[in-house]
């Protein structure tokens, strides 16, 4: 009776999907923009998890509420608005541009801009002069000396 | 070169790097996992959700309105809830209103803790689907709003009310509002 059991056990791997939330859709759009918002939108609270990684319950009820927003045909815009209207631009994983994040946005921009600035001023500099040094009369004198010595010896 | 210009390119690298330095150094006290709330100045979404003990009596945002209060998110699966509910029955003692909304639990399990442990709530909603939660933008119990008389939310902290954390942030804050 227990290998009986045993067998049965191991033919009933179908029970551990039962975990697994299934959900049907009128079309495949629609399918598609499910899984699109699932992976787009990030956990509030379990941070750097999208909605469709995550296992926690608030993720299940937002995964849940993309589900429901989707089937009532609301759009992509609509279904993030949606939920930044709650929980902030925090669940972006693609932020907008706000005084907040507008240093994000332009301050890669900006230090380009800065590099270029140096390296066309650095370029359009004259070149550097060749140095004719231009010794003054005593030190041409002095020079003038020491050579002076070398030859007579 | 001239002096002025040496001493800019000395100075300029230093000031950027004090900037970084400040930046992060607050950095280290941030805690990334507490985000603020997108409903500050907004009115409490509508919701209608059911009384805690009386099933057939229903509350809707309209009980935000007269007087300033605090809605407190909580949970009988929450732990940090347990830790501060004693702190809620002390501000309740004071004179605090406290609107209470059992986010996602059990009937019957919420008021047995409110029974055994004191309920400072003067209004208990029951959430049973988190629906009001997920309005509200909740993402951790407990959750604490300062609501003001208009039934606008000014505050949300999110972890325990505690003695540190009443008198540093919410009560200056809760003076405040009108």
């Amino acid at each position: 009776m227990a290998k009986l059991l045993f067998i049965c056990s191991l033919l009933m791997p179908g029970w551990a999907m039962a975990a697994i939330d299934v959900y049907e859709f009128d079309s495949s759009e629609q399918e598609l923009l499910f899984h699109q918002l699932t992976k787009e939108l990030r956990c509030p609270k379990c941070q750097n998890q999208n909605i469709s990684d995550s296992n926690a319950p608030l993720a299940k009820d937002l995964r849940q509420k993309t589900y429901e927003l989707v089937k009532q045909g609301n759009d992509r815009d609509q279904v993030v608005d949606y939920m930044a209207a709650r929980f902030g631009n925090f669940v972006r994983y693609d932020p907008p541009m706000t005084p907040a994040t507008v240093f994000l946005w332009l301050g890669p921009v900006c230090f380009i801009a800065i590099g270029l600035f140096f390296v066309f001023r650095h370029a359009s500099r004259p070149k550097a002069k060749m140095q004719v040094s231009e010794l003054a009369t005593q030190e041409q004198e002095k020079l003038n000396r020491i050579l002076n010595k070398d030859n007579t010896e | 070169m001239s002096k002025k210009q040496r001493l800019l390119i000395f100075l300029v690298p230093l000031v950027l790097f004090l900037v970084a330095c400040i930046f992060l150094f607050k950095g280290l006290f941030s805690d990334p996992t507490k985000l603020e709330s997108a409903l500050i100045g907004q009115p409490v979404p509508a919701f209608t959700l059911q009384d805690i003990y009386q099933p057939e009596k229903q509350h809707d945002a309209s009980i935000f309105k007269g007087k300033p209060m605090l809605l407190n998110v909580w949970a009988t699966w929450c732990p940090t809830c347990y830790a501060e509910h004693t702190y809620l029955n002390k501000l309740a003692a004071e004179g605090i209103f406290i609107v209470g909304m059992n986010y996602k639990d059990d009937r019957k399990k919420a008021i047995r803790w409110l029974n055994e442990l004191g309920d400072p709530y003067q209004i208990s909603l029951f959430d049973k689907d988190g629906m009001l939660g997920l309005d509200l933008g909740v993402y951790g119990a407990p959750e604490t709003y300062l609501i003001d008389s208009q039934g606008i939310i000014r505050y949300r902290h999110v972890g325990d009310v505690n003695d540190q954390v009443w008198n540093n942030t919410l009560l200056p804050l809760f003076k405040e509002m009108k």
